[in-house]
């Protein structure tokens, strides 16, 4: 095994484990900071494939400013812990299911495919952050702008809703 | 056992260059301490520690003896996990953040390897970036040491403190965005060279002054991030007890203590190599006189430490002083009588003196200037930094583009 596979299975393993303790932990604040570990080992498993910007900018958006506001407002609203209701009916069965189909897509698609785990590591490719500018900025400006515009959006709407109403 | 040394060679280099870096680290922030209590003393027409000591020197050391002896109980109903990884995550990402600064131009030469000054190769595109990421994770540290300590105080300065964290960072981010531009690079390496492209400007080549709105944002914005005064909401101790680590004690708090200053020297390093040319001579390149400034500061100042200690009657004054003395006298007569170590030491020379200045700056300001209440912090972040920060990356951008159409390039 070389050093990246190592290196590869470790994260990997670390962002599977943080996903299912969010989910399994009792208290907000351990689930937020589980959903951390996902995001800083997702960030680990960037830089191994050679994507350094994108890696950077994982950890400064999701790992510091949204889960800072995630764990800020569980903070805030001082949220104690949770009670958890046994498994709904709805996604006992259905549920089972669909993990069953999920797991048997991702698994025939692996197989299919010829890749090898080795070659997702492709140094240089997506690190230069001129490209992924270019990319941002000339090949894809209309959707890039149109999202930006979207979240602008979203933010006037947030700022309006929370606004006093008028006496 | 030979072959094992060459084929890992790197690696050991760079244990041996993280455990030497964690020395000096360490040993520079209990100076601090000395270094901050001293300056704010004579600010305050006070003496500040001087018993235990000459000029209270041993007084570091005696603090650490107490830190790690001190009960460390931990209080009830805390939340145990998060109580004991906030102030490791604290400390260990401060300390991260100082293994990505580069400290000197040029590598030495040793065993048939180039070792760089600084733990990250010199090659790291995302210096800059990787910075800001280890700072925008420092903010846990102090919001879950708030939390989890189960103390209303504890919880507010967490809460004021994640607050401010997440507003300056912003400003802190957008005001490096300049400089950036004028280099055209995230390499903290590349942004120093671009700071020489005029080597007989000397201190006018400096990103200061193209960016002096930037870097007015970004030293502001980045005491903020660190907490200190006139930021230091999180931990004011006229309201808050102590703030986010009023229930840790003993060494837990000393790693609280330590982070913080750690992260004050990263952002001294940081503003030196973004804005005040890093490693780069004040003077222009033609004066090689102001090449002997190094000796003409330690062989005076070595000898000041020999006949100081000298009039002391305890060991440490008698003997350790000046032999202390002695040694950096004879650093400097090294420097004069060597130009090849002459001249490799004119790099790490000026990037440690202007951090030492922007260290006392901090302990300066912390003397000068009255704590900020908690709405001015804020509308002085939203409505004054981020805007002016903003303005400063399109007054650039137009610089560069008018540059590029009606310069001579």
């Amino acid at each position: 095994m070389t050093a990246p596979l190592v290196v590869f299975f470790a994260l990997a393993a670390l962002a599977v484990i943080g996903a299912v303790s969010l989910i399994i932990q009792k208290h907000p604040i351990h689930s937020a900071l589980s959903l951390i570990v996902v995001m800083v080992s997702l960030a680990g498993l960037y830089l191994l494939m050679g994507a350094e910007f994108v890696a950077a900018v994982q950890i400064i958006v999701y790992g510091g400013a949204i889960m800072v506001l995630f764990v800020f407002v569980i903070m805030l609203l001082n949220a104690g812990v949770e009670e958890h209701t046994s498994i709904s009916k709805m996604a006992g069965a259905p549920g089972l299911l669909l993990v069953v189909a999920l797991a048997g897509f991702v698994s025939a698609s692996i197989a299919r495919s010829t890749a090898s785990v080795q070659t997702a590591s492709q140094s240089g490719t997506m690190s230069s952050t001129k490209e992924i500018s270019g990319m941002i900025f000339k090949d894809f400006v209309y959707p890039f702008e149109l999202t930006s515009f979207l979240i602008l959006v979203a933010i006037l709407g947030a700022t309006v809703l929370a606004q006093r109403e008028k006496s | 056992m030979n072959s094992f040394l060459a084929a890992n060679a790197e690696l050991l280099i760079t244990i041996v260059k993280i455990v030497l870096l964690l020395f000096i680290v360490l040993t520079v922030n209990a100076y601090l301490t000395w270094f901050e209590r001293k300056v704010v003393a004579h600010i305050q027409s006070r003496w500040g520690p001087h018993r235990v000591g000459p000029h209270g020197l041993l007084q570091p050391l005696a603090d650490g003896v107490k830190f790690l002896f001190k009960e460390d109980p931990t209080p009830a109903g805390v939340d145990r996990f998060v109580y004991f990884l906030a102030p490791l995550l604290a400390l260990s990402l401060a300390l991260t953040s100082i293994a990505l600064i580069p400290f000197g131009p040029d590598p030495i030469r040793l065993f048939g390897h180039d070792i760089y000054l600084g733990i990250a190769p010199p090659d790291v595109n995302i210096g800059i970036l990787a910075l800001f990421a280890i700072t925008a994770m420092g903010v846990y540290g102090v919001a879950l040491a708030g939390w989890s300590s189960n103390n209303k105080y504890s919880l507010f300065g967490g809460l004021r403190s994640s607050a401010q964290m997440v507003s300056y960072e912003l400003a802190l981010t957008m005001s490096v965005v300049g400089v950036l531009l004028m280099a055209g690079s995230f390499n903290l390496r590349d942004i120093i060279n671009a700071q020489a492209h005029h080597p007989q400007w000397g201190i006018f080549g400096w990103n200061v002054w193209p960016q002096i709105l930037g870097f007015f944002c970004f030293f502001v914005a980045a005491i903020a991030e660190t907490n200190r005064v006139p930021f230091d909401l999180p931990e004011a101790e006229q309201e808050l007890v102590g703030g986010f680590h009023t229930e840790y004690a003993s060494f837990k708090f000393a790693m609280f203590f330590i982070a913080e200053y750690t992260s004050m020297i990263t952002v001294s390093c940081l503003c030196t190599i973004m804005f005040f040319g890093g490693w780069l001579s004040p003077f222009p390149a033609s004066w090689t006189f102001t090449h002997y400034l190094p000796s003409a500061i330690l062989i005076p100042f070595g000898l000041w430490v020999i006949w100081d200690g000298i009039r002391y009657e305890t060991i440490f004054g008698h003997v350790i002083l000046p032999g202390v003395g002695t040694v950096i006298a004879a650093l400097g007569a090294v420097f004069v009588f060597l130009p090849g170590v002459n001249e490799f030491i004119q790099g790490p020379f000026w990037l440690l003196s202007k951090i030492l200045v922007f260290l006392f700056v901090y302990v300066w300001m912390r003397g000068t200037l009255p704590r900020f209440r908690y709405d001015q912090l804020m509308s002085f972040g939203w409505k004054l930094l981020l805007p002016v920060s903003i303005v400063n990356v399109i007054l650039t951008s137009f610089a560069i583009l008018a540059k590029m159409e009606w310069g001579g390039k």
